[in-house]
């Protein structure tokens, strides 16, 4: 994919609103376009978290193994949301198995590169961080919801 | 939001006959009912009967059905209380006490020529279903059209295969999660808030109309606010403990309004302050 490919993906995703046109520019140097094929993992729990995504098509789901009942699905992604806050949390490793349900497609960045930018350049790493706050502040809040058991 | 119509009978039920008894899930079923001999089985999306177990009670509840289908009433019903157990326990040929339709109902005509966006939970999807069944009926009328629905599990799920099938006929954009999958489990994980970042919709032509546990209802409306759905725009169906349906009782009293005869379909506007009042 070409860098103005990659940009045309940046404009379309929710995550990278607001981000100024030269960090617009510095991210998509990063970015990897990735396919993953039904079934296939992305990242697995306790692995190193190498990677941060974002989905552009294609839904990848969010599980815990367990030892009775194996990997527990918990929670879906889909297009326009992002795969991934472990790159950034110390020790960087994976909280969750995530494998994709159906063909994904996105974008890929890798986790040292990414963390070096934000360190070097703490507005790029301000406004990641503040978008990464808001997908966790909405997880938690969906995740509180459900442990009311609303539909019991 | 269409306003309440005068019912004929006010508090005197009608004596109407099972007709067909569907299960749904573990704990919720379908009745089906010849309407009365008088006044036919004519609704609006969104109403409610008053329906009577003899010598056990009355409960209310949402007509599910087809609402240009005039062969009976529909009713699915979650079996939670007395009255509605004993719903359970009818089957084809039993007769009970009916009164309605009673209330208010979505607001079909002014959604007309705008995305209509649905969002339910749980057994919110019946009084819902109506709609749907509206909607493809004169799609011609309306732009885009998005069911957002959740439930605990998908057994839990309701008339997952009409849903299916809609959305394979591509009539309707049909997002659909649940709390806890299991392995046959193949669509979303997690709460139905979380589909709107899927849903196919224009925020600035789009009307919301949303049913389900109070709590889920409030968090989708600030789903909505955030993408820029003014709240006049937003329909609720509110729940209450309704008990006469005809204004009489003051049960279901909320503000200034009684949810049996003003709702249970309100714009959300009109009772945001409302809205989290709890029932006494």
């Amino acid at each position: 994919m070409t860098e103005q490919g990659i940009l045309g993906v940046f404009a379309g995703h929710k995550f990278l609103s607001g981000l100024s046109e030269r960090h617009r520019l510095l991210l998509a140097a990063g970015a990897r376009p990735f396919t993953a094929a039904p079934n296939q993992l992305l990242a697995k729990e306790g692995d190193t978290a190498r990677c941060f995504y974002l989905i552009q098509s294609g839904h990848v789901s969010l599980g815990m193994h367990t030892p009775d009942r194996g990997v527990v699905p918990i929670h879906t992604v889909g297009p326009g949301e992002e795969v991934g806050w472990s790159w950034l949390v110390p020790p960087h490793r994976w909280q969750f198995d995530c494998r994709a349900v159906d063909e994904v497609h996105g974008l890929a960045f890798d986790a040292e590169w990414l963390r070096e930018k934000c360190e070097l350049d703490h507005e790029l790493g301000y406004h990641l961080l503040k978008q990464l706050i808001g997908v966790l502040a909405n997880r938690l809040a969906a995740t509180r919801v459900q442990l009311l058991d609303l539909y019991k | 939001m269409e306003g309440p119509r005068a019912c004929p009978t006010p508090v005197k039920p009608a004596v109407v006959r099972v007709r067909d008894y569907r299960r749904e899930t573990h704990d919720t079923f379908t009745l089906v009912l010849d309407p009365p001999a008088t006044g036919g089985a004519a609704f609006r999306p969104g109403q409610f009967n008053m329906l009577y177990v003899f010598g056990v009670g009355e409960a209310p509840i949402s007509l599910s059905g087809d609402p240009g289908e005039g062969g009976g009433w529909v009713h699915t019903i979650r079996a939670v209380g007395a009255v509605t157990r004993a719903l359970a326990r009818l089957r084809p040929g039993d007769v009970l006490g009916l009164r309605g339709p009673y209330g208010s109902s979505w607001p079909l005509e002014n959604a007309r020529g705008r995305d209509v966006v649905l969002v339910s939970g749980g057994i919110g999807l019946a009084p819902l279903r109506p709609v749907l069944y509206h909607l493809r009926r004169h799609r011609a009328e309306y732009g885009k059209i998005a069911l957002l629905y959740g439930a605990r599990s998908p057994a839990d799920a309701l008339y997952l295969d009409e849903l299916r099938a809609w959305r394979a006929a591509g009539e309707l954009q049909v997002l659909l999660t649940v709390d806890r999958g299991d392995p046959s489990w193949t669509e979303s994980l997690g709460l139905v808030t979380a589909l709107f970042d899927r849903a196919d919709f224009a925020p600035d032509r789009a009307v919301g109309l949303i049913c389900g546990p109070e709590i889920m209802m409030r968090f989708t409306q600030r789903e909505f606010a955030k993408r820029g759905v003014a709240d006049e725009r937003l329909y609720v169906s509110l729940e209450r403990n309704m008990h006469c349906a005809v204004g009489f009782c003051g049960h279901c009293q909320l503000g200034p309004s009684f949810v049996c005869m003003d709702g249970p379909v309100f714009r959300y506007d009109r009772i945001r302050t409302f809205f989290e009042i709890r029932e006494a």
